[in-house]
């Protein structure tokens, strides 16, 4: 068996209730349930999670480091868009 | 209740975990996907852990000042009370797979029994072993059925490894007077209200991995009494090198 015949899968792991899944690696198993013991066993060996999701790598489908410029570029000159323009009144404390 | 059963109960079943768990770290930087180095690493040092705090409290019942390292690293392989099926040599992935859906099918439950027990230092040790053989058990048990319903050659080699080490497990509900007495107490497990589930357990992952389960023939036994297959001495010499060449060498 090598790891080449077998699909990948891309593992996501939440850390704590009430935090979102992010991603963490992949890992090589021939199906979903051997993923999933997988991922336990290579990202969560210092307790690091909470709940696991796999995904198999070929379910992603990713943007072109190609047409960054013309998909997030753009956004640069658009300060407008970060809450920044905004006097915090003082009773509200920190935000 | 005699100190000394008590003693020898908790050392047979400290030097199962020690053995095993040395026997599965013999994978680490050979097995066949590194996803399964880490899970085969992971289930060794479960092992070790349990076998750590099941030594430290034989020692203390023991009374002769030895602890988990004069035990592990100091006795001579007639003095461990190992079961033989933990000491078979790891084979193929299909036998370390076999070897261990066969004990964790019985230690699963075998912790859970045992986590009830008067005696409260072997009670906590249980409790948290029950959850590590929980997922030795998933873990083996989801590579079982894998291997036996996958190809051809895994079929087979599943097949053999389940033949070969068959012969092991009378010997894991075998008892003894001594161990009589500590269940009448509340203390020790009776096995052999275990073998029922133990039987369905293995039943049942044998008939998803579409493989045959052996008939029960004559059964080897000896490891409760001292007496090892010569695997023993081998995996000993190894694993205690270091403290035999340099007695009370620490980090």
């Amino acid at each position: 068996m090598s790891e080449q015949n077998l699909p990948l899968w891309e593992v996501f792991l939440r850390a704590r209730n009430g935090l979102a899944h992010k991603h963490v690696g992949s890992v090589h198993a021939g199906d979903a349930a051997m993923a999933l013991q997988a991922a336990r066993d290579v990202y969560t060996r210092r307790g690091e999670g909470l709940s696991l999701w796999v995904v198999p790598s070929t379910a992603i489908t990713a943007s072109d480091p190609a047409e960054k410029d013309m998909l997030f570029e753009p956004t640069a000159s658009k300060i407008y868009r970060h809450p920044t323009f905004y006097k915090v009144p003082d009773g509200v404390g920190d935000m | 209740m005699s100190a000394g059963a008590l003693f020898r109960y908790t050392l047979a079943l400290a030097d199962d975990a020690l053995i095993l768990g040395h026997r599965l770290s013999e994978w680490i930087g050979h097995a066949p996907l590194l996803e399964e180095e880490l899970a085969l690493g992971n289930i060794a040092l479960d092992l070790i852990g349990e076998a750590r705090a099941l030594y430290a409290y034989a020692g203390t019942l023991d009374g002769k000042g030895r602890d988990e390292d004069g035990l592990a690293y100091r006795r001579d392989a007639d003095g461990f009370r190992n079961l033989l099926l933990v000491e078979q040599p790891n084979g193929d992935f299909a036998l370390t797979i076999a070897r261990q859906v066969l004990y964790s099918a019985l230690m699963h439950p075998f912790w859970r029994a045992l986590a009830g027990s008067r005696d409260e230092t072997l009670a906590a040790i249980a409790a948290k072993a029950e959850k590590e053989s929980a997922y030795h058990l998933r873990h083996a048990g989801e590579w079982l059925i894998r291997l036996g319903d996958g190809t051809e050659e895994s079929h087979r080699r599943a097949q053999d490894a389940v033949d070969e080490l068959w012969p092991y497990t009378g010997e894991m509900f075998a008892t003894d007077a001594a161990t009589e007495a500590l269940v009448a107490e509340g203390i020790a497990v009776d096995v052999a209200r275990l073998r029922p589930e133990w039987e369905k357990t293995v039943a049942d992952l044998l008939a998803r991995a579409t493989l045959t389960r052996p008939a029960d023939g004559w059964m080897q036994e000896g490891g409760r009494h001292g007496h090892h297959s010569e695997h023993l001495g081998h995996l000993l010499a190894e694993m205690q090198y270091l403290q035999r060449a340099y007695p009370g060498a620490v980090w």
